[in-house]
């Protein structure tokens, strides 16, 4: 106690409890927000991947999207979209949503592969629709071209997701997300399966070919470091000009401000 | 005489034979300059107008500005063999495959935003201090001149490279122009030598950009300079400081040394930005084509405002006779900046017509005791702060998570609504700042030291201001209102008319301000100091 | 209230502070020595740029901290550049500030206004020298003078005509026909109406014709979305019904406002939006104008399918796609 009052009154107190309490509060926020805790299943139930999937479906889906999966107020109905939606909006974890907001928010995935997995041989088993596919299925480093990827990409994501794949804004508080560190699998499920917003790219349209092509090429982009250093967001001449002002002025007038300054 | 005098005699010697120049040297090597960091603003355009001269002619030394379509055959793997201009492909050139390329590309280009950026807050600083006052409006009218160039040169040069976010911009450039009533489709069809994009309008660009303007620059900034050597510069006021002379440093050495230092400074930081800090990648956007088009397309800052307008205006267009006018177009992108501009290059004659003002000054106004300019300036910066924030209303929808929708409509009713509300709200902080003025010059400044009388009254000790802080803060001249002449020596009312009147009315509103102290008895100080 | 008393009087310059380098030879020594120190770390910084600019590969990667994988030859020529300029700058500064003369001094201005002598002797002259040149007294001089001068600015004016053709009909028409077959874009191959699933979109050109090379100004005009919604979700009069295929519409891709290429469809909203200046189009009422600055919908192109089955345009546009312009009559 001694000791607090002792200090109650130094120059950092004030920064320092400020800091304190600004944790404390994001820790509590985190904490409350935290995805729920992960759905364990017995190992030992001898059940078919359907089944299984089923019964997830029944403990974690049905609230939304009703018992049969058709459908209610808030969710569409999964009948017929298929493993690859499931696989993808469950992989990226955007499914369970987890708040009612304008769109799915990619976050950490609720549900483990093989959970995944079951979810969506249960939905493909409502109706015909598009396969999931594994990464490995996605031979996108063999049989694609980055420059074709490339111009693929220009031609019909760009005007959503940004020249580099950073993501742009839609309508109404909606949004292309961001492209970098997606699963190849997860970008080719979303071309196929048409997620909220995103339209479908049927496969005559761009073909399977073309698709692995762009992913190699957003791969490139992702990992294609940035020669002229810094790379402010890739997203243009707003940030560039932000910096101007903030660094670029501030810094000049700052040494203007020195320059005229009399020396001790 | 050391072997370095005499080496340097023979020299002057050789020049002045040729030229008379002891004569106006002797004169110039003593110039006054006053030593203020805010009258360094100009110098920074200044020098960066070098660099971007300098850096310039660098790339022009590869820069291919032809249209004609080429396959890529250089080294950035992501962009082999797809089809671009040569334009385009030479830029690619100049990044990827010329030592030194990139970095002079990137200097090149942060040394054009660093340019804008100091003309504007140049601009401002000249503003409101009042520095465009007679005899310098021909300045401020050439500095608007040049405003207005800078935005168009940086236009012009970031759209050379023909990349897809410069190529959209002139898409956009196009459709203005297009738009144009009677003369539109024309003007835009000889301008691009036919349909947009065409293969004409980068090489004529390019002309414009290297020569044309460059030279019309060097042509105006030599006459700003000339006119603030021969006119001298302005000074704030203080104790010394007189409408009648200057106060500062001499030419040689010292100004020598600061303004030529402050450009290597400049250079080194330019410089700094362009090793650290990615500008413009171009071969990330690609080449352009009118069939694409990214999410996030805006252009480079001083044009982000124009943007903005045109992104908030409403969905206008009027169709009689056969013939359509896009008022959503013209109002936004020709109309209010010609209004803008062309009010911002006939202030000092508003002012001055406002005031009554005719006389020369040389000494700067605090922007306090100028309270309806100053209030007027911030207005039309928040009228250009509004525009330009909509003008990246998508980059900043999805980074703080609003909808452009939200931030279109806050622009839309914003940009008419918030600029009265700051004008009102900076005219009365000016009035507030004048009358702490004048409680500081009448009362002392407070101290924060408490003494207890003995009858048990605390007061705090103020401290009386010294006599050349004193007369700082109140050597200023209070403006008078026109008197306005309802009748005249004939009888005949309003004589003057409407003119007057409004006159008058804005004499009168300028000359709203906080009555200054005189050689007042300054109240006693409390008790404790006599 | 104070009362009406005098101006405060000018208390003059300010008395001289000195400097430390100014009274301390130890102190101007040592300022001395910051800047020989500065202008030395300016050469450092020149000669990191030479290293790097000969001898640093340009394929090298180093991780630093905030710019993450960088390269170092660009980072070593540009470091190095901007060190070699910079801290000549600061040693420049620093070298005035600390040790040049920082008193202040008084220079005076004269009024700018000439001698009264002066102007009289410019008037005189100016006047002796009209009336020399006659111009008032010869009204047919001065006359014709103006007369050839207006004229002869034309011909610079005039000779700019070549700069480009006439728009004549230009805007107004497409390369879309009665017939023209939609293909990809890119990949150039025609499209049945079964290739598109419900909720797909494509991007379509018109076929080339054998020999005939696309250019930017094609595709500038000819541009085109292709949309595949059920149809029972248009809200559409049934001459534009008419026009789409199954639910298969067709828009030109060139935005009105100010023709970028509209191609941000929602599937989920069924709009569509320019990035531009974010006009937003309703594609169920044939892209009719729900927000932003555009005040025109999308010109929508009429398709069908041929013998084959392969989409095809049922008739060019029935408007100028793109910006509008003087001589657009809707």
């Amino acid at each position: 106690m001694k000791f607090l009052s002792k200090y109650r009154r130094h120059k950092f107190a004030t920064p320092l409890l400020l800091v304190i309490a600004l944790s404390a509060l994001g820790f509590t926020f985190s904490a409350a927000t935290a995805a729920p805790a992960k759905n364990t299943m017995s190992a030992s139930a001898k059940t078919t991947l359907i089944e299984e999937g089923q019964t997830i479906f029944l403990k974690g889906c049905t609230s939304c999207h009703g018992l049969n999966a058709e459908g209610g107020a808030v969710a569409p109905s999964l009948i017929g979209v298929g493993a690859a939606s499931v696989d993808f909006v469950v992989g990226t974890g955007r499914m369970p949503m987890q708040d009612m907001s304008q769109q799915v928010m990619r976050k950490k995935p609720v549900y483990n592969e093989e959970q995944t997995a079951a979810l969506a041989a249960y939905v493909a088993s409502l109706a015909p629709g598009p396969a999931s596919l594994t990464n490995e299925e996605i031979t996108w480093e063999r049989d694609g071209n980055t420059a074709d990827g490339g111009e693929l990409f220009r031609n019909n994501c760009a005007m959503c997701h940004n020249f580099a794949g950073q993501g742009g804004a839609l309508t109404q508080g909606k949004y292309a997300p961001t492209l970098m560190g997606v699963e190849p699998k997860h970008i080719y499920e979303a071309l196929i399966t048409g997620p909220q917003s995103m339209p479908v790219f049927s496969d005559k349209i761009i073909t399977p070919a073309e698709k692995l092509s762009i992913i190699k090429w957003i791969k490139a982009a992702e990992s294609e470091p940035n020669l002229g250093g810094a790379s402010l967001g890739r997203v243009g001449p707003v940030t560039e000009g932000l910096l101007i002002w903030i660094f670029g002025l501030g810094l000049l007038i700052g040494v203007a401000v020195w320059l005229t300054a009399k020396a001790r | 005489m050391s072997a370095r005098e005499r080496i340097a005699g023979t020299v002057a010697n050789y020049v002045d034979e040729r030229t008379g120049a002891a004569a106006w040297m002797k004169k110039n090597l003593q110039k006054v300059f006053p030593d203020h960091w805010s009258f360094m603003l100009g110098e920074i355009a200044l020098y960066s107008f070098v660099i971007l001269l300098l850096s310039g002619t660098f790339l022009t030394f590869w820069f291919d500005p032809s249209m004609r379509t080429v396959v890529y055959e250089g080294s950035y793997q992501p962009l082999k063999e797809v089809e671009m201009s040569a334009a385009y492909a030479s830029a690619l050139h100049i990044s990827f495959d010329v030592r030194g390329g990139l970095l002079m590309r990137q200097i090149h280009h942060w040394a054009a935003l660093i340019f804008m950026a100091a003309i504007v807050v140049h601009l401002l600083r000249v503003f409101f201090t009042g520095a465009f006052r007679k005899p310098r409006e021909f300045n401020w009218i050439l500095g608007i001149a040049l405003l207005t160039l800078g935005i168009v040169e940086g236009f012009l040069g970031y759209s050379l490279p023909d990349d897809l976010l410069s190529g959209t911009g002139l898409r956009i450039a196009q459709a203005i122009i297009q738009a144009l009533p009677v003369v539109g489709t024309y003007i835009s069809f000889f301008a691009f030598g036919g349909a947009f994009p065409g293969e004409a309008f980068i090489p004529r660009i390019y002309t414009v950009h290297i020569l044309l303007l460059p030279g019309i620059f060097l042509a105006l900034i030599t006459v700003h300079l000339m006119l603030v050597w021969y006119q001298k510069h302005t000074q704030y006021p203080g104790p010394g400081r007189t409408e009648k002379n200057v106060v500062g440093y001499p030419l040689m050495p010292v100004y020598m040394a600061k303004a030529g230092g402050f450009f290597f400074i400049v250079f080194g930081v330019t410089a700094f930005l362009g090793a650290v800090a990615s500008i413009n990648p171009i071969w990330l956007y690609g080449p352009y084509t009118p069939g694409q088009i990214s999410a996030g397309s805006q252009p480079d800052w001083y044009m982000g405002w124009l943007d903005g307008l045109v992104r908030m205006a409403p969905p206008i267009e009027t169709h009689a006779f056969g013939h359509t006018i896009s008022w959503n177009i013209l109002i936004p992108g020709l109309i209010i900046p010609g209004i803008l501009f062309t009010g911002m290059a006939l202030y000092p004659f508003i002012e001055s017509w406002i005031t009554g003002d005719k006389r020369e000054h040389h000494l700067l106004d605090r922007p306090r005791n100028v309270p309806n300019r100053t209030a007027l300036g911030v207005m039309a910066l928040t009228f250009t702060l509004i525009a330009l924030i909509n003008g990246g209303n998508d980059i900043i929808a999805t980074h703080f998570s609003l909808t452009i929708n939200q931030i279109m409509w806050f622009s839309r009713i914003g940009i008419i609504v918030l600029p009265p509300l700051a004008f009102v709200i900076t005219k009365r902080i000016c009035l507030s700042l004048q009358r702490a003025d004048r409680e500081l010059v009448l009362h002392g400044k407070e101290t924060g030291r408490l003494v207890m009388l003995p009858h048990g009254e605390f007061v705090e000790i103020h401290e009386e201001l010294t006599p050349a802080k004193k007369y700082a803060l109140t050597q200023h001249e209070q403006p008078k209102a026109i008197e306005l002449v309802t009748e005249d020596a004939q009888g005949v009312l309003n004589p003057k008319g409407i003119r007057a009147k409004l006159q008058a009315r804005f004499s009168a509103a300028n000359a709203e301000n906080i009555a200054k102290p005189t050689a007042a008895e300054v109240k006693e100080l409390e008790a404790g100091h006599h | 209230m104070s009362k009406e008393l005098e101006p405060l009087a000018d208390p003059g310059l300010p008395e001289h502070i000195h400097r430390k380098a100014d009274i301390d030879p130890i102190a101007a020594k040592r300022a001395e020595r910051q800047v020989a120190i500065l202008f030395s770390l300016s050469a450092f910084g020149t000669i990191l740029f030479i290293y790097s600019f000969f001898f640093v590969k340009e394929d090298v990667f180093i991780f630093l901290p905030i710019l993450g994988n960088t390269n170092a030859h660009q980072l070593g020529i540009g470091l190095g550049m901007a060190f070699g300029l910079f801290f000549i700058g600061i040693g420049a500064v620093h070298w005035a500030k600390t040790l040049m003369p920082d008193q202040e001094v008084i220079a005076y201005r004269h009024e700018l206004k000439s001698e009264p002598e002066d102007r009289e002797a410019f008037v005189k002259a100016a006047k002796e020298g009209a009336e020399a040149a006659g111009l008032g007294r010869r009204p047919l001089i001065k006359r014709t003078l103006i007369g050839a001068a207006a004229l002869a600015g034309l011909p610079g004016v005039l000779m700019l005509r070549d700069l480009g053709p006439l728009p004549g009909k230009e805007l107004e028409k497409t390369n879309w026909k009665s017939g023209t077959r939609l293909v990809t874009d890119p990949g150039d191959r025609p499209i049945k109406a079964s290739d598109l699933e419900v909720g797909a979109v494509a991007q379509v050109l018109p076929e080339l014709l054998p020999g005939q090379e696309r250019t930017l100004e094609d595709i500038g005009k000819d541009a085109v979305l292709l949309i595949r919604l059920r149809p029972s979700e248009f809200q559409l009069t049934p001459e534009r019904l008419s026009w789409t295929h199954e639910g298969i519409i067709a828009f030109s891709k060139i935005c009105s406002h100010m023709g970028c290429a509209v191609a941000l469809y929602e599937q989920t909203t069924k709009h569509l939006l320019c990035p531009c200046h974010q006009s937003t189009f309703d594609v169920t009422r044939a892209a009719k104008v729900i927000f932003g600055p555009s005040a025109r919908p999308l010109p929508q192109l009429a398709i069908t399918v041929d013998a084959d089955g392969n989409l095809v345009a049922k008739q060019p546009f029935t408007e100028a796609v793109g910006p509008s312009f003087w001589e657009r009559s809707s």
